[in-house]
């Protein structure tokens, strides 16, 4: 038994810690992949409607 | 107007439940007396399968709308669904062995809940690769839509997995008695939170995703528009 912290056991905080950094990596990299990609696709609609503005008669 | 408020709000409301969620699973909760401090895997464990099978179920539901209707709307909402779901269900298949080295000895056991859960997980990683595979053509769109339905069958098995077969992996929200795997309130509260943090954070996601896939389509358009005009 390792030593305890405020009265709590402290064994396995290695897989504790390995479990919510994986669950915090995955969805920042996800998230981060999306809104990247919505910026990316805003900015196309936009040149797209500008050109389309611009070819009017 | 509906997007920049969801675009606004609804971040901000996640991450602050989120914020509240991961306070209350370090700081809050009482330690478990039987499995110390690794059994604090399970507040976002339990929160994520549930959403996985929230996400697969949008799938399904969202499918039989497109099948029914033929509205690309609906086959949007099924897509994004279901990269959502395969987010959670990975997280799921990660954080559970994790869980399981300290608690039972083993990353993995052929069980049968830990197995329909990996079946689940293939069945949507194969809808995924149909999608990416047929493109944007409405006869993929339609044959996903049905793998979409057909997959999440899979779901209610898993749910009753641990009832039908022996199974190591506890029925942890009720138990095999009928009584309630969580005795304590604080820890009743902590999962609640995260419940409800793990919603939000489907729901936005999915907003996301789609809101993603719905720009894609009006680049589409608009090319053709500006093609046209040439």
């Amino acid at each position: 038994m390792s030593a305890d912290i405020n009265g709590a056991d402290m064994t396995n905080l290695n897989f504790l810690f390995a479990a919510y950094t994986a669950v915090w990596v995955l969805l920042f990299l996800y998230i981060l992949s999306v809104s990247r990609r919505n910026r990316s696709l805003d900015k196309e609609v936009d040149e797209l409607r500008e050109l389309l503005q611009r070819r009017k008669p | 107007m509906m997007r920049k408020l969801a675009d606004a709000i609804l971040p901000a409301v996640t991450l602050a439940a989120m914020l509240t969620a991961i306070y209350m699973v370090f700081v809050y909760v009482p330690t478990d007396k039987v499995q110390g401090i690794v059994q604090r895997i399970f507040y976002f464990h339990v929160p994520l399968a549930i959403m996985t099978f929230v996400s697969f179920g949008t799938v399904a539901v969202a499918s039989v709308m497109f099948l029914w209707r033929g509205t690309r709307a609906w086959d949007r909402i099924a897509h994004a669904a279901a990269e959502v779901g395969m987010l959670f269900c990975s997280l799921v298949l990660i954080t559970g062995p994790i869980w399981a080295r300290p608690v039972w000895g083993t990353w993995w056991t052929w069980d049968a809940r830990l197995t329909t859960t990996l079946i689940l997980w293939l069945i949507y990683a194969a809808y995924l690769m149909l999608r990416s595979m047929s493109g944007a053509a409405d006869q993929g769109a339609r044959y996903a839509a049905v793998l979409g339905v057909v997959g999440a069958v899979d779901i209610p098995i898993i749910n009753r997995s641990v009832y039908w077969w022996r199974t190591i992996h506890p029925a942890v929200l009720i138990t095999r008695e009928g009584g309630s795997g969580l005795a304590d309130a604080r820890m009743q509260a902590t999962l609640g939170i995260c419940f409800l943090a793990f919603f939000l954070l489907f729901v936005w996601l999915l907003w996301v995703r789609n809101e993603n896939m719905r720009l894609g389509d009006e680049i589409e358009a608009l090319r053709q528009q500006a093609l046209g005009q040439a």
